[in-house]
Protein backbone atom coordinates (compact mmCIF):
# COMPACT_ATOMS: atom_id res chain seq x y z
CA UNK A 1 0.00 0.00 0.00
CA UNK A 2 1.56 3.26 -1.11
CA UNK A 3 0.30 6.34 0.66
CA UNK A 4 0.80 9.48 -1.40
CA UNK A 5 1.35 12.69 0.59
CA UNK A 6 2.06 15.82 -1.42
CA UNK A 7 3.73 17.69 1.46
CA UNK A 8 5.23 16.64 4.76
CA UNK A 9 2.71 17.20 7.50
CA UNK A 10 4.21 18.26 10.84
CA UNK A 11 2.19 16.65 13.61
CA UNK A 12 4.03 18.07 16.61
CA UNK A 13 7.02 20.26 17.44
CA UNK A 14 9.27 19.90 20.47
CA UNK A 15 9.27 22.98 22.73
CA UNK A 16 13.01 22.83 23.47
CA UNK A 17 15.26 25.57 22.18
CA UNK A 18 17.25 24.81 19.02
CA UNK A 19 20.60 26.15 20.24
CA UNK A 20 22.34 25.71 16.91
CA UNK A 21 20.01 25.53 13.86
CA UNK A 22 21.28 23.45 10.93
CA UNK A 23 22.66 25.39 7.96
CA UNK A 24 23.91 22.87 5.35
CA UNK A 25 24.61 25.54 2.71
CA UNK A 26 26.53 27.69 5.18
CA UNK A 27 28.55 24.63 6.20
CA UNK A 28 29.26 23.74 2.56
CA UNK A 29 30.52 27.22 1.83
CA UNK A 30 32.64 27.29 4.97
CA UNK A 31 34.21 23.93 4.11
CA UNK A 32 34.81 25.00 0.51
CA UNK A 33 36.54 28.17 1.61
CA UNK A 34 38.51 26.94 4.62
CA UNK A 35 39.35 23.27 4.31
CA UNK A 36 42.67 22.47 2.75
CA UNK A 37 43.37 19.34 0.71
CA UNK A 38 47.11 19.87 0.66
CA UNK A 39 49.27 17.65 2.83
CA UNK A 40 50.65 20.13 5.31
CA UNK A 41 51.82 19.36 8.81
CA UNK A 42 49.24 20.31 11.44
CA UNK A 43 51.27 19.31 14.48
CA UNK A 44 50.95 21.90 17.22
CA UNK A 45 50.62 22.22 20.98
CA UNK A 46 47.27 22.10 22.75
CA UNK A 47 47.76 25.76 23.65
CA UNK A 48 48.04 26.77 20.00
CA UNK A 49 45.23 24.50 18.81
CA UNK A 50 42.69 25.77 21.34
CA UNK A 51 43.77 29.42 20.92
CA UNK A 52 43.53 29.27 17.12
CA UNK A 53 40.41 27.20 16.62
CA UNK A 54 38.03 27.78 19.55
CA UNK A 55 36.22 31.05 20.17
CA UNK A 56 33.93 32.25 22.94
CA UNK A 57 30.33 31.31 22.13
CA UNK A 58 31.23 28.34 19.93
CA UNK A 59 29.20 25.15 19.80
CA UNK A 60 31.65 22.37 20.62
CA UNK A 61 31.44 18.59 20.71
CA UNK A 62 33.69 15.98 22.32
CA UNK A 63 34.04 12.27 21.70
CA UNK A 64 33.84 9.60 23.23
CA UNK A 65 33.03 10.37 26.87
CA UNK A 66 34.80 11.36 30.06
CA UNK A 67 36.12 8.01 31.20
CA UNK A 68 36.65 6.46 27.76
CA UNK A 69 38.92 7.86 25.02
CA UNK A 70 37.89 11.47 25.73
CA UNK A 71 40.13 14.39 24.70
CA UNK A 72 40.86 15.32 28.31
CA UNK A 73 44.14 17.16 27.64
CA UNK A 74 42.30 19.44 25.18
CA UNK A 75 39.44 19.98 27.64
CA UNK A 76 41.85 21.01 30.39
CA UNK A 77 43.50 23.49 27.99
CA UNK A 78 40.09 24.85 26.94
CA UNK A 79 39.39 25.54 30.61
CA UNK A 80 42.82 27.12 31.21
CA UNK A 81 42.15 29.51 28.32
CA UNK A 82 38.69 30.22 29.74
CA UNK A 83 36.71 29.96 26.50
CA UNK A 84 33.29 31.17 27.62
CA UNK A 85 29.60 30.95 26.67
CA UNK A 86 30.08 27.57 25.07
CA UNK A 87 27.26 25.48 23.72
CA UNK A 88 27.86 21.77 24.22
CA UNK A 89 26.42 18.44 23.12
CA UNK A 90 26.13 16.63 26.44
CA UNK A 91 26.89 12.97 26.11
CA UNK A 92 29.51 12.50 28.72
CA UNK A 93 30.74 12.75 32.20
CA UNK A 94 34.15 13.92 33.44
CA UNK A 95 34.88 16.29 30.53
CA UNK A 96 31.47 17.97 30.82
CA UNK A 97 31.61 18.06 34.61
CA UNK A 98 34.87 20.03 34.29
CA UNK A 99 33.47 22.49 31.73
CA UNK A 100 30.34 23.01 33.83
CA UNK A 101 32.35 23.40 37.05
CA UNK A 102 34.51 26.05 35.37
CA UNK A 103 31.27 27.85 34.41
CA UNK A 104 32.08 27.98 30.69
CA UNK A 105 28.82 26.50 29.37
CA UNK A 106 25.61 28.41 28.57
CA UNK A 107 23.60 25.78 26.70
CA UNK A 108 23.51 22.02 26.88
CA UNK A 109 21.93 19.65 24.38
CA UNK A 110 21.81 16.97 27.04
CA UNK A 111 21.35 13.26 26.69
CA UNK A 112 23.24 11.89 29.71
CA UNK A 113 25.61 13.43 32.18
CA UNK A 114 26.25 11.06 35.03
CA UNK A 115 28.73 8.69 36.59
CA UNK A 116 27.24 5.29 35.69
CA UNK A 117 28.13 3.04 38.64
CA UNK A 118 28.90 5.91 41.07
CA UNK A 119 25.70 7.87 40.56
CA UNK A 120 24.44 11.25 39.40
CA UNK A 121 26.56 14.33 38.72
CA UNK A 122 26.51 16.92 41.51
CA UNK A 123 28.06 19.47 39.17
CA UNK A 124 25.27 19.02 36.61
CA UNK A 125 22.74 19.39 39.41
CA UNK A 126 24.23 22.68 40.61
CA UNK A 127 24.53 24.05 37.07
CA UNK A 128 20.99 23.20 35.98
CA UNK A 129 18.97 23.46 39.20
CA UNK A 130 20.30 27.01 39.69
CA UNK A 131 19.04 27.92 36.20
CA UNK A 132 22.57 28.89 35.06
CA UNK A 133 22.72 26.43 32.17
CA UNK A 134 19.89 26.00 29.65
CA UNK A 135 19.03 22.47 28.51
CA UNK A 136 17.26 20.69 25.66
CA UNK A 137 16.66 16.92 25.84
CA UNK A 138 17.79 14.17 23.46
CA UNK A 139 18.61 10.48 23.60
CA UNK A 140 22.10 9.09 22.98
CA UNK A 141 21.07 7.78 19.57
CA UNK A 142 19.39 11.10 18.75
CA UNK A 143 22.55 13.13 19.42
CA UNK A 144 24.63 10.68 17.38
CA UNK A 145 22.10 10.70 14.54
CA UNK A 146 22.09 14.52 14.61
CA UNK A 147 25.85 14.34 13.94
CA UNK A 148 25.18 11.74 11.27
CA UNK A 149 22.71 14.06 9.52
CA UNK A 150 25.35 16.81 9.55
CA UNK A 151 27.94 14.32 8.28
CA UNK A 152 25.53 13.59 5.41
CA UNK A 153 25.31 17.30 4.62
CA UNK A 154 21.55 17.53 5.13
CA UNK A 155 19.37 19.40 7.63
CA UNK A 156 17.50 16.55 9.33
CA UNK A 157 17.21 12.78 9.67
CA UNK A 158 14.04 10.72 10.32
CA UNK A 159 14.23 8.25 13.22
CA UNK A 160 11.95 6.24 15.52
CA UNK A 161 13.41 7.30 18.87
CA UNK A 162 11.87 9.87 21.25
CA UNK A 163 8.30 9.32 19.97
CA UNK A 164 5.53 9.69 22.55
CA UNK A 165 7.79 11.02 25.33
CA UNK A 166 8.71 14.19 27.22
CA UNK A 167 12.24 13.64 25.90
CA UNK A 168 10.72 14.64 22.55
CA UNK A 169 8.54 17.39 24.05
CA UNK A 170 11.58 19.14 25.59
CA UNK A 171 13.75 18.61 22.51
CA UNK A 172 13.85 20.74 19.36
CA UNK A 173 12.83 17.81 17.15
CA UNK A 174 9.62 17.55 15.13
CA UNK A 175 7.21 14.71 14.48
CA UNK A 176 5.96 14.42 10.91
CA UNK A 177 3.75 12.04 9.02
CA UNK A 178 6.09 9.73 7.10
CA UNK A 179 5.28 10.38 3.40
CA UNK A 180 5.62 6.66 2.62
CA UNK A 181 4.15 4.78 5.58
CA UNK A 182 1.81 7.49 6.85
CA UNK A 183 3.03 6.76 10.40
CA UNK A 184 4.51 9.36 12.77
CA UNK A 185 8.27 9.70 12.50
CA UNK A 186 10.68 11.85 14.51
CA UNK A 187 12.74 14.38 12.54
CA UNK A 188 16.04 15.29 14.21
CA UNK A 189 17.72 18.55 13.23
CA UNK A 190 21.30 18.06 12.03
CA UNK A 191 23.93 19.21 14.53
CA UNK A 192 26.79 20.98 12.76
CA UNK A 193 29.58 21.84 15.19
CA UNK A 194 31.86 24.87 15.25
CA UNK A 195 34.59 22.74 16.78
CA UNK A 196 35.00 19.00 17.33
CA UNK A 197 37.54 17.51 19.75
CA UNK A 198 38.58 13.86 19.40
CA UNK A 199 41.35 11.82 21.01
CA UNK A 200 42.72 8.99 18.86
CA UNK A 201 45.28 6.22 19.19
CA UNK A 202 47.38 7.20 16.19
CA UNK A 203 47.56 10.07 13.71
CA UNK A 204 50.07 11.20 11.14
CA UNK A 205 51.26 14.82 10.98
CA UNK A 206 48.56 15.69 8.42
CA UNK A 207 45.71 14.37 10.55
CA UNK A 208 44.96 10.91 9.15
CA UNK A 209 43.64 9.10 12.22
CA UNK A 210 43.26 5.58 13.52
CA UNK A 211 41.10 4.53 16.43
CA UNK A 212 41.32 1.08 18.01
CA UNK A 213 38.33 -0.66 19.53
CA UNK A 214 34.88 0.90 19.28
CA UNK A 215 34.55 4.09 17.26
CA UNK A 216 31.79 5.58 19.43
CA UNK A 217 30.52 8.51 17.39
CA UNK A 218 33.92 9.70 16.11
CA UNK A 219 33.08 8.99 12.47
CA UNK A 220 30.02 11.22 12.57
CA UNK A 221 31.33 13.97 14.86
CA UNK A 222 34.52 14.43 12.82
CA UNK A 223 32.48 14.98 9.67
CA UNK A 224 29.96 17.25 11.42
CA UNK A 225 32.65 19.73 12.56
CA UNK A 226 33.71 22.92 10.85
CA UNK A 227 36.99 22.84 12.75
CA UNK A 228 38.40 19.61 14.10
CA UNK A 229 41.15 19.31 16.71
CA UNK A 230 42.71 15.88 17.09
CA UNK A 231 44.87 14.79 19.99
CA UNK A 232 46.79 11.56 19.56
CA UNK A 233 48.53 9.06 21.79
CA UNK A 234 51.07 8.46 19.06
CA UNK A 235 52.21 10.21 15.86
CA UNK A 236 52.91 7.74 13.06
CA UNK A 237 54.31 8.20 9.56
CA UNK A 238 52.25 8.92 6.49
CA UNK A 239 53.95 5.88 4.96
CA UNK A 240 52.43 3.71 7.70
CA UNK A 241 49.00 5.26 7.06
CA UNK A 242 49.30 4.45 3.35
CA UNK A 243 50.13 0.81 4.07
CA UNK A 244 46.72 0.35 5.73
CA UNK A 245 44.41 3.04 4.31
CA UNK A 246 41.36 1.02 5.39
CA UNK A 247 42.28 1.79 9.00
CA UNK A 248 41.97 5.57 8.54
CA UNK A 249 38.71 6.43 10.28
CA UNK A 250 39.22 10.23 10.05
CA UNK A 251 41.00 11.45 6.88
CA UNK A 252 43.37 14.43 7.13
CA UNK A 253 41.24 16.93 5.17
CA UNK A 254 38.72 17.00 8.03
CA UNK A 255 41.44 17.92 10.52
CA UNK A 256 42.80 21.35 11.49
CA UNK A 257 45.18 20.50 14.32
CA UNK A 258 47.08 17.42 15.44
CA UNK A 259 48.20 17.59 19.05
CA UNK A 260 50.58 14.91 20.36
CA UNK A 261 49.19 13.82 23.74
CA UNK A 262 50.42 10.58 25.25
CA UNK A 263 48.05 9.69 28.12
CA UNK A 264 45.74 12.37 26.69
CA UNK A 265 42.62 10.60 27.96
CA UNK A 266 43.75 10.36 31.60
CA UNK A 267 42.01 9.92 34.06
CA UNK A 268 39.85 8.02 31.58
CA UNK A 269 41.01 4.94 29.73
CA UNK A 270 42.43 4.36 26.28
CA UNK A 271 41.73 0.83 25.10
CA UNK A 272 44.78 -1.44 24.70
CA UNK A 273 47.02 1.34 26.14
CA UNK A 274 45.96 2.21 29.70
CA UNK A 275 43.08 1.50 32.05
CA UNK A 276 41.02 4.20 33.77
CA UNK A 277 42.46 5.78 36.90
CA UNK A 278 39.81 4.58 39.31
CA UNK A 279 41.32 6.22 42.37
CA UNK A 280 41.54 9.63 40.65
CA UNK A 281 38.00 9.38 39.25
CA UNK A 282 36.47 8.28 42.53
CA UNK A 283 38.23 11.08 44.42
CA UNK A 284 36.98 13.60 41.85
CA UNK A 285 33.45 12.19 42.08
CA UNK A 286 33.46 12.52 45.87
CA UNK A 287 34.99 16.01 45.79
CA UNK A 288 32.50 17.17 43.16
CA UNK A 289 29.67 17.02 45.71
CA UNK A 290 31.21 20.10 47.34
CA UNK A 291 31.71 23.33 45.30
CA UNK A 292 34.88 24.31 47.19
CA UNK A 293 36.49 20.92 46.74
CA UNK A 294 35.51 21.03 43.06
CA UNK A 295 37.28 24.39 42.78
CA UNK A 296 40.33 22.91 44.56
CA UNK A 297 40.37 20.07 42.02
CA UNK A 298 40.34 22.55 39.13
CA UNK A 299 43.08 24.62 40.80
CA UNK A 300 45.31 21.63 41.22
CA UNK A 301 44.73 19.53 38.11
CA UNK A 302 43.73 22.13 35.50
CA UNK A 303 44.74 25.72 36.33
CA UNK A 304 47.74 24.43 38.30
CA UNK A 305 49.36 22.88 35.22
CA UNK A 306 50.48 25.06 32.32
CA UNK A 307 50.45 22.16 29.84
CA UNK A 308 49.57 18.51 29.37
CA UNK A 309 53.21 17.63 30.03
CA UNK A 310 53.00 19.29 33.45
CA UNK A 311 49.75 17.48 34.16
CA UNK A 312 51.42 14.17 33.34
CA UNK A 313 54.30 15.00 35.68
CA UNK A 314 51.78 15.79 38.40
CA UNK A 315 50.01 12.45 37.89
CA UNK A 316 53.38 10.71 37.95
CA UNK A 317 54.88 8.34 35.44
CA UNK A 318 54.84 5.38 37.85
CA UNK A 319 51.11 5.68 38.25
CA UNK A 320 50.65 5.85 34.48
CA UNK A 321 52.86 2.80 33.97
CA UNK A 322 50.68 0.96 36.49
CA UNK A 323 47.56 1.90 34.50
CA UNK A 324 49.27 0.56 31.37
CA UNK A 325 49.78 -2.76 33.13
CA UNK A 326 46.12 -2.91 34.20
CA UNK A 327 44.57 -2.56 30.73
CA UNK A 328 43.34 -5.76 29.11
CA UNK A 329 45.02 -7.00 25.94
CA UNK A 330 43.42 -8.35 22.82
CA UNK B 1 15.56 -11.28 53.23
CA UNK B 2 17.77 -14.32 53.54
CA UNK B 3 21.17 -13.74 55.12
CA UNK B 4 22.86 -15.98 52.55
CA UNK B 5 22.65 -13.28 49.90
CA UNK B 6 21.95 -9.55 49.66
CA UNK B 7 19.25 -7.77 47.66
CA UNK B 8 21.53 -6.81 44.79
CA UNK B 9 22.68 -10.41 44.40
CA UNK B 10 19.07 -11.53 44.37
CA UNK B 11 18.12 -8.98 41.70
CA UNK B 12 21.05 -10.00 39.52
CA UNK B 13 20.11 -13.68 39.71
CA UNK B 14 16.43 -12.96 39.02
CA UNK B 15 17.29 -10.73 36.03
CA UNK B 16 19.73 -13.36 34.72
CA UNK B 17 17.03 -16.02 34.85
CA UNK B 18 14.91 -13.93 32.44
CA UNK B 19 17.59 -14.07 29.72
CA UNK B 20 17.35 -16.75 27.06
CA UNK B 21 20.22 -18.55 25.41
CA UNK B 22 20.84 -17.74 21.75
CA UNK B 23 19.34 -14.27 21.86
CA UNK B 24 20.48 -10.66 21.97
CA UNK B 25 20.43 -8.26 24.91
CA UNK B 26 21.15 -4.56 25.09
CA UNK B 27 23.20 -4.23 28.24
CA UNK B 28 23.85 -1.15 30.34
CA UNK B 29 26.07 -0.62 33.38
CA UNK B 30 25.17 -2.01 36.76
CA UNK B 31 22.88 -4.91 37.46
CA UNK B 32 22.10 -5.72 33.76
CA UNK B 33 25.80 -6.20 33.05
CA UNK B 34 26.22 -8.57 35.97
CA UNK B 35 23.03 -10.40 35.06
CA UNK B 36 24.20 -10.86 31.46
CA UNK B 37 27.61 -12.09 32.64
CA UNK B 38 25.95 -14.54 35.03
CA UNK B 39 23.52 -15.78 32.38
CA UNK B 40 26.44 -16.38 30.00
CA UNK B 41 28.29 -18.40 32.60
CA UNK B 42 25.26 -20.52 33.50
CA UNK B 43 22.23 -21.22 31.29
CA UNK B 44 22.83 -18.83 28.35
CA UNK B 45 26.38 -19.21 26.98
CA UNK B 46 25.22 -18.00 23.56
CA UNK B 47 23.66 -14.77 24.81
CA UNK B 48 24.98 -11.92 22.65
CA UNK B 49 25.54 -8.84 24.79
CA UNK B 50 25.32 -5.58 22.86
CA UNK B 51 26.71 -2.30 24.26
CA UNK B 52 25.48 1.01 22.93
CA UNK B 53 28.82 2.59 22.04
CA UNK B 54 29.82 -0.26 19.74
CA UNK B 55 30.64 -3.60 21.44
CA UNK B 56 28.83 -6.71 20.15
CA UNK B 57 29.29 -10.16 21.69
CA UNK B 58 31.87 -9.44 24.39
CA UNK B 59 33.13 -12.33 26.51
CA UNK B 60 32.23 -10.41 29.71
CA UNK B 61 35.07 -12.19 31.52
CA UNK B 62 35.89 -8.92 33.27
CA UNK B 63 33.21 -6.61 34.51
CA UNK B 64 32.84 -3.40 32.48
CA UNK B 65 32.59 -0.21 34.54
CA UNK B 66 31.14 1.91 31.73
CA UNK B 67 29.05 1.18 28.60
CA UNK B 68 31.92 2.18 26.34
CA UNK B 69 34.91 0.83 28.22
CA UNK B 70 37.29 -1.70 26.68
CA UNK B 71 35.75 -4.63 28.54
CA UNK B 72 32.53 -4.11 26.56
CA UNK B 73 34.35 -5.32 23.46
CA UNK B 74 36.99 -7.64 24.94
CA UNK B 75 37.04 -10.81 22.82
CA UNK B 76 33.90 -9.48 21.11
CA UNK B 77 32.85 -10.30 17.54
CA UNK B 78 32.54 -6.67 16.50
CA UNK B 79 33.55 -3.22 17.69
CA UNK B 80 31.61 -0.60 15.75
CA UNK B 81 30.00 2.66 16.84
CA UNK B 82 26.84 3.99 18.42
CA UNK B 83 25.00 4.69 15.15
CA UNK B 84 25.51 1.08 14.02
CA UNK B 85 24.29 -0.35 17.33
CA UNK B 86 21.27 1.94 17.61
CA UNK B 87 20.35 1.34 13.96
CA UNK B 88 20.61 -2.40 14.61
CA UNK B 89 18.08 -1.99 17.42
CA UNK B 90 15.88 0.22 15.24
CA UNK B 91 15.91 -2.49 12.52
CA UNK B 92 14.51 -4.97 15.06
CA UNK B 93 17.49 -7.18 15.86
CA UNK B 94 17.72 -6.67 19.63
CA UNK B 95 15.42 -8.88 21.70
CA UNK B 96 15.95 -7.71 25.28
CA UNK B 97 16.62 -4.24 26.62
CA UNK B 98 17.49 -3.42 30.21
CA UNK B 99 16.48 -0.20 31.90
CA UNK B 100 16.69 1.44 35.30
CA UNK B 101 14.34 4.14 36.58
CA UNK B 102 14.01 6.93 39.13
CA UNK B 103 10.22 6.75 38.65
CA UNK B 104 7.91 4.30 36.86
CA UNK B 105 4.13 4.28 36.30
CA UNK B 106 1.61 1.47 35.73
CA UNK B 107 2.24 1.45 31.97
CA UNK B 108 6.00 1.05 32.46
CA UNK B 109 6.83 4.62 31.46
CA UNK B 110 10.14 5.66 32.97
CA UNK B 111 11.64 8.88 34.29
CA UNK B 112 15.40 9.41 34.50
CA UNK B 113 15.45 13.14 33.66
CA UNK B 114 14.09 15.44 36.40
CA UNK B 115 12.12 15.34 39.66
CA UNK B 116 9.63 18.20 39.80
CA UNK B 117 9.07 20.65 36.95
CA UNK B 118 11.31 20.58 33.94
CA UNK B 119 12.60 24.11 34.37
CA UNK B 120 14.22 24.78 36.66
CA UNK B 121 14.12 21.28 38.08
CA UNK B 122 14.02 20.40 41.77
CA UNK B 123 16.41 17.53 41.06
CA UNK B 124 18.27 17.17 37.79
CA UNK B 125 18.91 13.51 36.97
CA UNK B 126 21.35 12.31 34.28
CA UNK B 127 18.83 12.29 31.40
CA UNK B 128 17.85 9.65 28.88
CA UNK B 129 21.23 8.46 27.71
CA UNK B 130 20.46 5.42 25.59
CA UNK B 131 17.38 4.52 27.64
CA UNK B 132 14.83 6.17 25.34
CA UNK B 133 16.34 4.31 22.39
CA UNK B 134 16.44 0.98 24.21
CA UNK B 135 12.84 1.45 25.36
CA UNK B 136 11.74 2.46 21.87
CA UNK B 137 13.42 -0.24 19.77
CA UNK B 138 13.98 -3.46 21.77
CA UNK B 139 11.29 -6.11 21.56
CA UNK B 140 11.13 -6.82 25.28
CA UNK B 141 12.29 -4.43 27.97
CA UNK B 142 13.22 -5.53 31.45
CA UNK B 143 13.20 -2.77 34.05
CA UNK B 144 15.26 -3.21 37.19
CA UNK B 145 14.53 -1.07 40.25
CA UNK B 146 16.45 -1.73 43.45
CA UNK B 147 14.09 0.09 45.78
CA UNK B 148 10.40 -0.72 45.38
CA UNK B 149 8.51 2.13 47.09
CA UNK B 150 5.82 4.75 46.46
CA UNK B 151 8.43 7.41 45.61
CA UNK B 152 9.45 5.35 42.59
CA UNK B 153 6.21 3.53 41.69
CA UNK B 154 4.09 6.62 41.02
CA UNK B 155 0.68 7.32 39.41
CA UNK B 156 2.32 9.73 36.96
CA UNK B 157 6.01 10.15 36.22
CA UNK B 158 7.26 13.76 36.55
CA UNK B 159 8.95 13.44 33.17
CA UNK B 160 8.39 10.69 30.62
CA UNK B 161 11.96 9.96 29.54
CA UNK B 162 11.52 6.47 28.09
CA UNK B 163 8.32 5.04 26.61
CA UNK B 164 6.50 2.16 28.22
CA UNK B 165 2.95 1.52 27.02
CA UNK B 166 2.42 5.33 27.23
CA UNK B 167 -1.28 5.84 28.09
CA UNK B 168 -2.60 2.32 27.49
CA UNK B 169 -3.31 -0.18 24.70
CA UNK B 170 -2.52 1.09 21.18
CA UNK B 171 -0.99 4.41 22.27
CA UNK B 172 2.57 3.21 21.70
CA UNK B 173 1.84 2.29 18.09
CA UNK B 174 -0.21 5.46 17.59
CA UNK B 175 2.82 7.51 18.63
CA UNK B 176 4.78 5.79 15.85
CA UNK B 177 6.76 3.30 17.93
CA UNK B 178 7.31 -0.19 16.43
CA UNK B 179 4.40 -2.61 17.03
CA UNK B 180 4.76 -5.50 19.50
CA UNK B 181 7.52 -3.84 21.48
CA UNK B 182 7.46 -2.51 25.04
CA UNK B 183 8.05 -3.30 28.70
CA UNK B 184 8.17 -7.02 29.48
CA UNK B 185 9.16 -7.46 33.13
CA UNK B 186 9.85 -5.26 36.15
CA UNK B 187 12.28 -6.68 38.70
CA UNK B 188 12.52 -5.12 42.18
CA UNK B 189 13.78 -5.90 45.67
CA UNK B 190 10.22 -7.02 46.48
CA UNK B 191 8.72 -8.68 43.43
CA UNK B 192 8.49 -9.55 39.76
CA UNK B 193 5.88 -7.85 37.59
CA UNK B 194 4.72 -8.25 33.98
CA UNK B 195 2.17 -6.27 31.93
CA UNK B 196 -1.33 -7.68 31.51
CA UNK B 197 -1.72 -8.26 27.74
CA UNK B 198 -5.06 -6.47 27.21
CA UNK B 199 -4.84 -3.44 29.49
CA UNK B 200 -1.01 -3.19 29.27
CA UNK B 201 -1.06 -2.44 33.00
CA UNK B 202 1.61 -3.61 35.41
CA UNK B 203 0.75 -6.90 37.14
CA UNK B 204 2.29 -8.73 40.08
CA UNK B 205 3.36 -12.24 39.06
CA UNK B 206 6.06 -13.20 41.55
CA UNK B 207 7.03 -12.42 45.14
CA UNK B 208 10.55 -12.45 46.41
CA UNK B 209 10.99 -14.88 49.33
CA UNK B 210 9.52 -13.50 52.55
CA UNK B 211 7.58 -10.69 50.86
CA UNK B 212 3.76 -10.46 51.01
CA UNK B 213 1.27 -9.20 48.42
CA UNK B 214 0.15 -6.52 50.91
CA UNK B 215 3.72 -5.31 51.26
CA UNK B 216 4.07 -4.92 47.50
CA UNK B 217 0.72 -3.10 47.20
CA UNK B 218 1.60 -0.75 50.08
CA UNK B 219 4.83 0.17 48.33
CA UNK B 220 3.23 0.79 44.94
CA UNK B 221 1.71 4.22 44.31
CA UNK B 222 -0.81 3.02 41.72
CA UNK B 223 -3.31 0.15 41.36
CA UNK B 224 -1.21 -2.91 40.67
CA UNK B 225 -2.99 -5.82 39.01
CA UNK B 226 -2.59 -9.26 40.60
CA UNK B 227 -1.99 -12.42 38.56
CA UNK B 228 -4.18 -15.46 39.26
CA UNK B 229 -1.18 -17.49 40.32
CA UNK B 230 1.43 -15.44 42.09
CA UNK B 231 4.56 -17.54 42.49
CA UNK B 232 7.47 -17.23 44.90
CA UNK B 233 10.61 -16.28 42.99
CA UNK B 234 13.48 -18.74 43.24
CA UNK B 235 16.36 -17.98 45.56
CA UNK B 236 19.85 -17.73 44.09
CA UNK B 237 21.63 -21.08 44.04
CA UNK B 238 24.98 -21.64 45.75
CA UNK B 239 26.55 -21.99 42.31
CA UNK B 240 25.09 -18.66 41.07
CA UNK B 241 26.36 -16.87 44.18
CA UNK B 242 29.80 -18.44 43.87
CA UNK B 243 30.14 -17.37 40.21
CA UNK B 244 28.86 -13.90 41.00
CA UNK B 245 31.19 -13.31 43.96
CA UNK B 246 34.30 -15.14 42.83
CA UNK B 247 34.27 -14.73 39.06
CA UNK B 248 32.08 -11.81 38.02
CA UNK B 249 32.54 -9.14 40.67
CA UNK B 250 35.49 -10.20 42.84
CA UNK B 251 36.35 -6.52 43.45
CA UNK B 252 32.81 -5.92 44.75
CA UNK B 253 32.10 -2.90 42.60
CA UNK B 254 28.41 -3.70 42.61
CA UNK B 255 27.69 -6.47 45.09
Amino acid sequence: MFLEVSYMEILESGTGELFHPPDPDGFREWVHKHKNTRLVSKIMSEQEAIARFVQDGDYIGTELYGTVRAPMSLIRELIRQGKKHLKVAGQGVHELDLLLAADLVDCLDITYIGWELYGISSILRRAVESGRVKTAEWSNAAISWRFKAAAMGVSFIPVRSMLGTDTFKYSAAKIAKDPWTGKPVCLLPALYLDVGLIHVHQADEYGNCRIEGISGFAVELARASKKLIISAEEIISNEEIRRYPERTIIPYYLVDAVVPAKYGSHPGEMCYRYWRDEEHLLQFYRDSADPEKTRAYLNRWVYGCSSHDEYIKLVGIERLKKLEMEIGGR
Amino acid sequence: MNTKYNEVEFLICLAASLMEDGTTAFVGTGIPMLAAALAKKTHAPNLVAVFEFGGTGASLENLPLAVGDSRTFHRAVAASGICDIMETAQRGFIEYGFLGAAQIDMYGNINTTVIGNYWPPKVRLPGSGGANDVGSHCWKNIIIIRQHDTKRFVPKVDFLTTPGYLYGPGTREKAGLPPNTGPYRVVTNLALMDFEPHSKRMRLIGLNPGVTVEQVLANTGFDLLLADNIVINSEPTEEQLRILRKEIDPEHYYI
